[in-house]
């Protein structure tokens, strides 16, 4: 579905992807994790064409990202934002319901309306917060309604960063549940960045592992816990001492 | 020394390539607003939200200016004019200078101070807050959304601004004239109706519409390639302003001779 081939990017002298290499099977969901600042926001945004890599091949459905209609491929993705990035001059349902609204298949209002109330249901959010704007939700409730936005146009392909990050452990496991539910019951092909070692446990089919700048570790979630990378181990037992500084 | 001398001109070398670059930059980004219009879809709803915004909202601004210039310009043409009794030319020299030249680059210094900068502050909040990458998974194209619009709506509307603006300037002028400086109210409208040819307006709003189009794009295009965080906010809304301003001085230097 997904395949990375040798991706490279650098921020001036800051090289961020140095070689990344990953493949991300149909109706699967694969888990990104490492340290804070290692680029997995970046490498999703390079998916998407938001940064544009400095070498290396995206290859999605077949077809050569740097190729093709633009249009075409944006519409198969979603994509939740690390930080939201919900549009705060626009109540929260149009936020959700944006894409329903736009484009040559856009709804009626009304039904875009019950679509995104359904959907902000879905990620535990009540209606009654459908006429707010962003900015007087809290942190937690803007993340879930980022996540609504994404599923909202019931995409192929979804992206997730951090999904959990910021809410409460009741309101992760319901997340987890989601992003299972949509690879499992729309098959659809998951990408989820998180740091939150029992999301990567509920939500992963498949895991990899970003440090410096390449693929250190990617496997399935079975085999995470007795992979015998030393770096892997580190990680996912979160221990001060082992092959990655603490200091970054 | 030489060494000296040397890294001066590297550095002019340097900045002058900067500025070509970025000029280079800002064409290509207005050839593309201005293709956007006629690409559909276009987005009628945020076209009237930023004619309201950009127009609507800088009447105050836009009036009150024009009024207290307009009464200005009366005094001084009139203290000018007392030098070879010249009085009676007040009304003319304020239709003139008001319609020409005051109304549209006093007018657009205004709206670029309130508008560049608003745009310029709302895009680059967008842009660090990953919004401009969100429109675009969404199968938006924020040129097309946020750019377009904008562009559009100040180019239509700065000339309605600067013509609103010219009749209540004239007006600032006529009840200082007849008020302060003892003319008859029916002269001066005379005066100020006899002097004023279509193309004392005309080439104005010309101006207007040419201001109208610099401020929102500069301000579109400082937004969008705002640096990241608050610092780049603040600076991107800078820029818009100081950029805006001077672009039109220069063209308004550049349309008064091609209007002349
Ligand atoms: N637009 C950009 N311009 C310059 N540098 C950037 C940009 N985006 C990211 N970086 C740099 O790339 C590196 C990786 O950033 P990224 O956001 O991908 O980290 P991450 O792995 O998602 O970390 P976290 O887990 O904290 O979200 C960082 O060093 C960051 O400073
Ligand atoms: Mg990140």
């Amino acid at each position: 579905m997904i395949k990375i081939t040798d991706l490279h990017k650098a921020f001036g002298s800051n090289v961020v992807l140095n070689g990344v290499d990953l493949h991300i099977k149909k109706a699967s969901s694969m888990v990104i994790i490492g340290g804070s600042g290692t680029g997995k926001s970046v490498l999703l945004k390079c998916i998407l064409g938001l940064i544009a890599p400095d070498s290396g091949t995206i290859i999605v459905n077949g077809v050569d990202t740097k190729s093709g209609d633009r249009e075409a491929f944006l519409d198969q993705f979603g994509m939740l934002f690390q930080g939201g990035a919900l549009f705060d001059s626009l109540p929260v349902w149009q936020n959700v319901a944006f894409r329903l609204l736009q484009g040559k298949h856009r709804l009626s209002k009304a039904d875009a309306h019950d679509i995104a109330i359904e959907k902000l249901r879905r990620v535990g959010l009540k209606s009654n917060i459908a006429e707010l704007f962003p900015a007087e939700l809290s942190g937690g409730m803007q993340k879930r309604v980022g996540l609504a936005r994404a599923i909202a146009a019931e995409p192929q392909i979804i992206f997730f960063d951090e999904p959990t990050t910021g809410l409460d452990p009741i309101m992760s496991g319901v997340i987890n549940e989601l992003v299972r539910e949509i690879v499992e019951e729309m098959g659809a092909t998951a990408m989820t960045i998180t740091h939150d070692m029992s999301s990567v446990r509920a939500i992963a089919d498949n895991v990899a592992m970003i440090h410096n700048g390449v693929v250190q570790w990617t496997g399935p979630i079975g085999k995470m816990d007795d992979s015998g990378d030393p770096y892997l181990d580190q990680f996912i037992n979160a221990r001060a001492e082992g092959p990655i500084e603490a200091v970054r | 020394m030489i060494q000296a001398i040397d890294g001066i001109l590297a550095r002019i070398g340097r900045s002058t390539m900067a500025m070509f670059e970025s000029i280079g930059r800002l064409v290509i980004f207005a050839s593309l607003t201005v293709s956007h219009i006629v690409r559909p879809p276009f987005y009628y709803h945020a076209f009237l939200q930023q004619l309201i915004n950009i127009g609507f909202y800088s009447l105050p601004v836009v009036g009150l200016t024009a009024l207290f210039t307009g009464g200005a310009l009366a005094l001084q043409i009139y203290s000018g004019g007392a030098r070879f009794s010249a009085e009676a030319i007040v009304p003319s020299i304020v239709a003139i200078g008001i319609t020409r030249e005051l109304g549209p680059v006093l007018g657009g210094l205004m709206v670029a101070g309130r508008v560049s900068t608003s745009i310029a502050a709302e895009l680059g909040t967008m842009r660090v807050t990953e919004q401009i990458d969100a429109l675009t998974t969404l199968s938006t194209n924020p040129m097309k959304y946020l750019v377009t619009p904008r562009v559009l709506a100040a180019t239509i509307m700065l000339p309605v601004l600067v013509f609103i603006g010219d009749t209540i300037g004239i007006m600032g002028g006529y009840l200082v004239g007849t008020n302060r400086l003892d003319f008859n109210s029916a002269t001066y409208l005379k005066n100020t109706w006899d002097i004023l040819e279509f193309g004392d307006v005309s080439s104005g709003l010309i101006k207007a519409a040419v201001f109208g189009f610099i401020i929102a794009l500069i301000g579109c295009y400082s937004g969008y390639h705002s640096g990241r965080g608050a610092q780049g906010v603040g600076a991107a809304t800078k820029t818009a302003v100081v950029t805006a301003s001077v672009l039109i001085f220069a063209a308004n230097y550049i349309l008064t001779d091609l209007l002349f």
